[in-house]
């Protein structure tokens, strides 16, 4: 009783120097790896003071599979489906990578069509994904209806990009030296279409109900704050470096296959909060529509792979007909392709950020040492410092708006 | 037009600005396919990356990268790769060590480092002084061994499966049903270094041939009695040599398929009886690959 009053009064003595009976301790609690909002299998080891997180240690590998070592077993052209499978949201934006690095060490031209081809798909892959993640930030933090509106939109894209490759996400569509195969008119003439009318109107119909939502932005403005200087020291990158400021795209900084001759801005964040995250990636969407339609507006007709039959082998009918075509063919499907030796590190903006791929290649079939570097693993770590002073569900907003796919961060 | 990667600034004399700011650190310059590597001794790495950040704007670290060289006697590399975001410029930074050699810790510059370290401390083994949580990432708990050296082998050491009867989650050593297959599909005009089959002789000096030694005689057969041979019963199913029979579920007829016409059911009785599948195959085993 005597701590009551002293509660009451507002007075604490030396001796016992907390109001009330209780003596609140911190507490330990795990979330996931089972948990709906760890994206994937994440667990955060966290300690709590009450329901303010004091620590947040994540524990990542879950999904280790070993994709690095086993790419080293196989030929540069068998090694690309293991991209498709690292961040399974935005299979493209992996493989981009992979290709030019290959393409860099080969000093290997690639024909025009196949680089407008490239960022075209590339975009769609980035549409694809923020789909998927925008949908999914909002729902971790209690909207449904949103999500359910976008995934219309990634299904479109899925379709998309069944009829390009023939396959829905996995689509090992991009090769060394250009794209698989070309894409037929009528799916550029759909996707032009669907530019236009559908995915606007959709993607706009369900930013609406978001957006100026005080719901949303009371879970989201003013959390996990990370200034510039916090996010250069983290290693941060793609949507995370932009909500944060600091207006660095790879693909205006350092453009890759036809990026030079694309027109977008790039959104920046003022807040550097987790609203800002959010509104960054939304409005890379509109950007990425705007990049699509330009390519379709000046994708030129021509060879969507290079003619170099030392790496890019021939087409089937080609190959029917002609002994060294088929010579050619047999030795790049057995045996594949030398790269000489040396070593690149190529990063591409990827939806989530950079994805970096260094290869260091011995001059044999085979990559000697392949390391790719994912971009949720450098975010995933700054989430101790993201977290600290915040309340535990703001959890799943700071995970939702880092964008983390578990194939990729745990390679 | 060259190869369509991302186009990085060009800075005249970028090579000689980063090492003069290396100084006495630098080992080792190299310039491959318009990307520069710097070797730095190790102990002065964390110097040397002070200054680069500090003094020539390199303000990201975005990649730490363990390589293996096992014929080296320093056989791990660790590769930085820096990033400029105000010059638009990458750098790599290497340095070398062996199993045991610690190499400093760049976490006091870019805490990004910690993950980073972890990782090539997991994969390969090295050792990074100054980080404070050097603990294994990516692999399982209690994981022993570094798998991304080039002497652990792609299948691993153990295999772990849900035991039914210990309610748990088991480990046990790695079993394949088939070996590990690696193909060397090199060209053997190339240098390919195994001996093809039927061309065993090809490497012997040209000459002329020699008479083949006559064979050696056929083992004689072992003394005493002669094994008498096993009688061959079919007491059981498995000594016949067929396997399970099929499913009978299986084995009915479908209400869907088509009725055969009743002019043939007709002619012959038992005609139209489907023959029972036989298996030929044994039955799959659970340790099937």
């Amino acid at each position: 009783m005597a701590d009551y009053l002293e509660e009451l009064a507002h007075k604490t003595d030396d001796a016992d120097p907390s109001y009330g009976d209780t003596q609140i301790q911190n507490y330990t609690i795990n979330f996931g790896p089972q948990h709906p909002a760890a994206h994937g299998v994440l667990r955060l080891v966290m300690e709590l003071d009450g329901e303010i997180v004091e620590r947040c240690d994540p524990h990542v590998g879950l999904l280790h599979r070993g994709t690095e070592k086993l790419i080293e077993y196989k030929t540069y052209l068998q090694a690309l489906p293991y991209f498709d499978r690292l961040d399974y949201c935005s299979p493209l934006g992996m493989e981009h990578s992979y290709v030019l690095a290959i393409e860099k060490l080969l000093n290997l031209e690639v024909p025009l069509r196949a680089q407008y081809l490239r960022v075209f798909f590339a975009e769609l892959t980035r549409i694809c994904n923020h789909m998927l993640n925008l949908g999914s930030h909002v729902m971790d933090v209690g909207a449904m209806t949103p999500n359910l509106w976008l995934f219309e939109i990634r299904e479109d894209c899925l379709n998309f990009f069944e009829r390009a490759s023939g396959a829905r996400m996995h689509s090992a569509y991009y090769r060394p030296g250009g794209v698989h195969q070309d894409v037929p008119l009528k799916l550029l003439t759909d996707i032009a279409d669907w530019l236009d009318t559908r995915l606007p109107r959709m993607f706009e119909d369900a930013m609406s109900l978001v957006v100026d939502n005080r719901i949303f932005k009371q879970r989201n403005v003013d959390i996990a704050v990370v200034s510039k200087e916090d996010a250069l020291k983290w290693g941060f990158s793609g949507p995370m470096i932009r909500g944060s400021g600091i207006p660095w795209d790879i693909r205006k900084a350092q453009p890759y296959d036809v990026y030079d001759r694309m027109e977008f801005d790039v959104p920046v964040g003022t807040n550097y909060d987790c609203y800002d995250r959010f509104m960054v990636r939304v409005e890379e969407v509109r950007q990425s529509a705007r990049i699509m339609k330009q390519c379709l507006n000046e994708m030129p007709e021509g060879p969507i792979a290079s003619f170099d039959r030392k790496v890019v082998p021939p087409k089937r009918g080609e190959m029917k007909r002609s002994m060294e075509a088929l010579i050619h063919h047999f030795k790049l499907y057995t045996e594949g392709f030398h790269v000489p030796a040396g070593e690149v590190y190529v990063a591409t903006e990827s939806p989530k950020g950079e994805f970096g791929v260094y290869l260091v290649s011995d001059g044999s079939n085979k990559p000697y040492r392949c390391k790719i570097r994912p971009t949720a693993f450098s975010h995933l770590q700054a989430m101790d410092f993201m977290m600290k002073g915040h309340m535990l569900a703001d959890t799943t907003a700071v995970l939702g708006a880092m964008d983390i796919v578990f194939g990729e961060c745990d390679r | 037009m060259g190869h369509p990667a991302p186009k990085i600034a060009v800075i005249d004399g970028i090579a000689d600005e980063i090492a003069g700011v290396l100084g006495a650190s630098l080992i080792e310059t190299v310039d491959h396919a318009d990307e520069l590597s710097f070797t730095v001794a190790r102990d002065e790495l964390v110097a040397a990356m002070t200054a680069l950040r500090d003094k020539a704007q390199y303000q990201q670290l975005m990649e730490v990268a363990g390589v293996d060289y096992p014929e080296r006697p320093d056989r791990f590399e660790v590769c930085y790769h820096l990033l400029s975001v105000t010059r638009n410029h990458r750098i790599r930074v290497k340095v070398s060590t062996d199993e045991d050699t610690p190499v400093p810790s760049v976490t006091g510059i870019w805490p990004v480092a910690g993950w980073l370290e972890r990782e090539v401390f997991d994969m390969y083994g090295v050792v990074f002084s100054g980080n404070t949580d050097l603990r294994r990432i990516l692999t399982d708990y209690g994981f022993k061994g570094h798998p991304q050296r080039k002497d652990f082998p792609l299948t691993g050491y153990v295999e772990l499966r849900y035991s039914e009867e210990d309610k748990r989650v088991v480990y046990e050593p790695v079993r394949l049903a088939q070996d590990f297959r690696s193909f060397d599909f090199m060209s053997p005009w190339e240098g390919a270094q195994y001996v093809l089959p039927g061309d065993e002789k090809a490497a012997q000096a040209p000459g002329a041939p020699s008479p083949a030694p006559a064979p050696p005689p056929p083992p004689a057969p072992p003394k005493g009695e002669p094994a008498a041979p096993k009688p061959k019963v079919t007491e059981k199913p498995s000594d016949t040599g067929a396997g399970e029979p099929a499913n009978s579920e299986a084995a009915k007829k479908s209400a869907r398929a088509p009725r055969k016409p009743k002019a043939e059911t007709a002619t012959g009785e038992g005609a139209a009886v489907p023959e029972k599948p036989k298996r030929t195959r044994k039955p799959k085993t659970e340790g099937g690959a």
